[in-house]
């Protein structure tokens, strides 16, 4: 596959949450801010990109049977580093999302894409698509964070776009955007948007 | 006392389910809830491995990793913060019980074993089960208390995937747009039973 084809395929074609199904978790827990899910996508993109390339670098020395551990032990390590820097440089940020950094551990397109990808790829090409794949997941993620924040408290990035009406403008905030169920209609719309516009994703009737 | 475990538990499997209101182990529960049937052997394997992970968790970050949780080796280490392992320990212990949780059913309980199947060694990779271990951290819980979480967080997620797998048994019937057939209208699903269990969160206990 091409350089470009492996970094842009997942943004679309092949997006690792609306088909691939993975790493669903954080995108719906940490959507309420654009913030939190900006600095959510950077330490994702981060940790793939590294775990890939280095998964992909030792992957002819790594006993089948051990696979798994191995790679969980990187990415561990990896999420671990980003921890550690989140908290020294934004710790605002780091502490409002909890346990969801640490969990990028288990979130399964790290641990999907080391698995399908870097264990048959090279170095390079294991990188674009760790970030490829970033990408796909941080597109999800602000389209759910742009429409939670503006339709949940009226703003983007904390400017205010839409004047509240308790702080004397003519927006009523939409209180059920800033609770948890509300990024499961938006991603499920999401889905609905992506597959009306590339209609073989649709998925088969059983 | 009991009082106080009980109320631990039903908000540990309503207010607090891991699934619905902490959104955790998703992909499996998006994935794995086709049928009733498989997603009963997984909710099952899911009580048992996070009854056994979360207290073991609990006694590792205790006595080895808090900071002066090593004062019973001596004098020495009495000041040394080992939590920043946190993650790998626990990941570690994830792995390791779920290993041995299979060794142990293969070789005394073959027809359990055989109806979960693929499942056991997937949990390994379900973030409710580190989710769980890292609430459990981030809550302070003592060990008594770390058991009655960790057996009531996975009776809520056993019991959230159980009922999402019974909503799309039925949905096979009923005419889906196009676009959103199979994930888009199970997201949708999902989000209405979160709103369900968001009514719980008036609670206090």
């Amino acid at each position: 596959m091409s350089i470009k084809k492996t970094l842009f395929n997942p943004l679309f074609e092949n997006n690792p949450i609306a088909l691939q199904i993975l790493g669903i978790c954080s995108a719906l827990a940490v959507t309420t801010k654009m913030e939190a899910v900006l600095v959510m996508c950077v330490a994702v993109i981060f940790v793939m990109a590294l775990s890939n390339f280095s998964v992909s670098l030792i992957r002819h020395h790594i006993p089948n049977s051990i696979r798994i551990i191995v790679e969980m032990t990187i990415i561990a390590s990896l999420v671990i580093v980003t921890d550690q820097l989140l908290k020294a440089f934004v710790y605002d940020v780091a502490k409002s999302m909890t346990v969801y950094v640490s969990l990028i551990i288990t979130n399964c397109i790290v641990m999907g894409r080391a698995e399908a990808y870097a264990m048959k790829n090279g170095p390079f090409m294991s990188l674009l698509d760790g970030i490829g794949n970033g990408l796909g997941y941080s597109i999800v993620l602000i389209f759910v964070g742009l429409f939670r924040e503006l339709l949940g408290s009226g703003k983007i990035m904390g400017l205010t776009i839409l004047p509240l009406t308790r702080e004397g403008g003519w927006y009523e905030a939409n209180g059920m955007m800033l609770l948890s169920p509300s990024a499961f209609f938006l991603i499920g719309l999401f889905i609905w948007g992506l597959r009306a516009w590339k209609k073989n994703q649709v998925e088969e009737e059983n | 006392m009991l009082e106080h475990y009980l109320s631990l538990f039903i908000k540990a499997v309503f207010i607090e389910n891991l699934a619905l209101a902490f959104f955790l182990g998703m992909c499996t529960f998006l994935a794995v809830s086709k049928k009733v049937e498989t997603a009963t052997g997984l909710g099952i394997a899911v009580i048992v491995v996070q009854t056994i992970t979360v207290p073991a968790n609990n006694l590792i970050y205790n006595y080895l990793l808090k900071e002066g949780a090593l004062a019973w080796t001596g004098a020495s280490l009495a000041n040394e913060d080992l939590s920043f392992l946190g993650l790998i320990s626990y990941i570690g212990v994830i792995a390791a019980i779920v290993q041995i949780l299979e060794m142990t059913l293969d070789k005394f309980f073959p027809a359990l074993y055989a109806s979960l199947g693929i499942f056991l060694p997937l949990i390994t990779v379900n973030c409710a089960i580190l989710g769980g271990s890292l609430f459990m951290v981030e809550r302070n819980y003592n060990f008594p208390e770390s058991v009655v979480f960790g057996f009531g967080s996975g009776v809520g997620w056993a019991l959230a995937i159980m009922a999402l797998a019974g909503i799309r048994e039925k949905m096979k019937y009923s005419d889906v747009p196009d676009g959103l057939r199979g994930l888009g209208i199970t997201f949708i699903t999902v989000g209405l039973m979160a709103l369900g269990f968001l009514a719980f969160s008036g609670i206090q206990l």
